[in-house]
């Protein structure tokens, strides 16, 4: 698998979540500036990182959405190609239409920066064997509430496109970290499954080191399906 | 020419900001407030060259899906004379 993480201005979880595939995972991983227009050429995986991009000006991925290489990203994902959005990421794909809905101010107003769990609700590239399952991952976030129309959630309920959805864990902190409706963690979307926007840092929970391996597993799913499947 | 598109949360969206906003205004025994919404105002310098009408398409498509996200905001646009704003 080759893999590329698109650095806008103001992101701060691109060299995460290189050094996760790159160093952790030994998958080849490039940076390629949102000045591009093109992506290299065999790339399989595209990563929108976390962090705040153009600094949240208007809303969080309000002006990444404009940047030139979006273009070819959404052609990417257009020809079922694989893209994985994180936390800002996520954020720049609703505003993309990428994927439906909106990310907005966490219903409580307080920035969350701790770790919760999300059960994995659907089948897809990055989530394959491992539906039921839940996952501890880190979360920092001040916009991550998903809100979307009742059509729109029932759609997405009724289609299985639920990646992931937070979950009851030990202590005394609320499960649902943002206020998300239907809990909602992470969305699948593109022709097949293609494009995965999640608030959890997967990146930050990809060796033991960083406190757990759970992250490691949505790269090492969407790594075996770009092996197994060739490339798209 | 002065563009001016003000950008509010839909009704059903919730607003933790101004629910915050509402809680500074209590604190501050500013009594009679019964809620507060937070929406922006956007100002447009605009091609003295645009007639109104053109002026007014180009603020809505600014505000369709960009200036406004439509998933969580609606929006209302108008011009306004600059000789007569401060």
């Amino acid at each position: 698998m080759r893999a590329v993480v698109i650095q806008f201005p103001g992101s701060n979880a691109d060299f995460d979540a290189r050094d996760a595939l790159g160093r952790v995972l030994g998958v080849h991983t490039a940076t390629v500036f949102h000045r591009e227009t093109t992506l290299p050429a065999g790339t399989d995986l595209v990563v929108l990182p976390g962090g705040f991009s153009y600094g949240d000006a208007l809303r969080p991925g309000a002006i990444a959405r404009t940047a030139p290489v979006m273009a070819a990203v959404r052609r990417h994902a257009e020809r079922g190609a694989f893209v994985l959005g994180i936390c800002n990421g996520f954020q720049i794909l609703t505003e993309s239409k990428m994927l439906p809905g909106a990310l907005t101010r966490n219903a409580h107003q307080r920035f969350e920066s701790r770790d919760v769990s999300v059960r994995v609700d659907a089948d897809g590239p990055f989530t394959a064997g491992l539906r039921g399952r839940t996952l501890r991952l880190p979360v920092a976030h001040a916009e991550g509430r998903f809100v979307a129309d009742p059509e729109t959630l029932a759609r997405l309920d009724g289609e299985g496109l639920v990646a992931l959805r937070y979950v009851a864990a030990e202590g005394p902190l609320a499960y649902n970290p943002n206020g998300a409706m239907r809990d909602i963690a992470g969305l699948y979307g593109g022709p097949r499954r293609n494009v995965l926007g999640l608030m959890p840092h997967p990146e930050r929970r990809a060796e033991a080191a960083l406190g757990g391996t759970d992250g490691a597993l949505l790269f090492h799913a969407v790594s075996r399906v770009v092996a197994s499947a060739g490339r798209v | 020419m002065l563009g001016r598109v003000l950008v509010t949360l839909k009704r059903e969206v919730l607003d933790p900001q101004g629910d915050a906003v509402a809680r500074g205004l209590a604190a501050l025994d500013l009594s009679g407030v019964r809620g507060v919404r937070v929406g922006k105002v956007i100002e447009v310098s605009l091609d003295p060259g645009l007639d109104r009408d053109a002026a007014l398409a180009l603020l809505n498509a600014a505000a369709d899906g960009f200036l406004a996200n439509p998933v969580l905001e609606t929006w209302s646009v108008e011009l306004v004379d600059e000789a007569a704003s401060p």
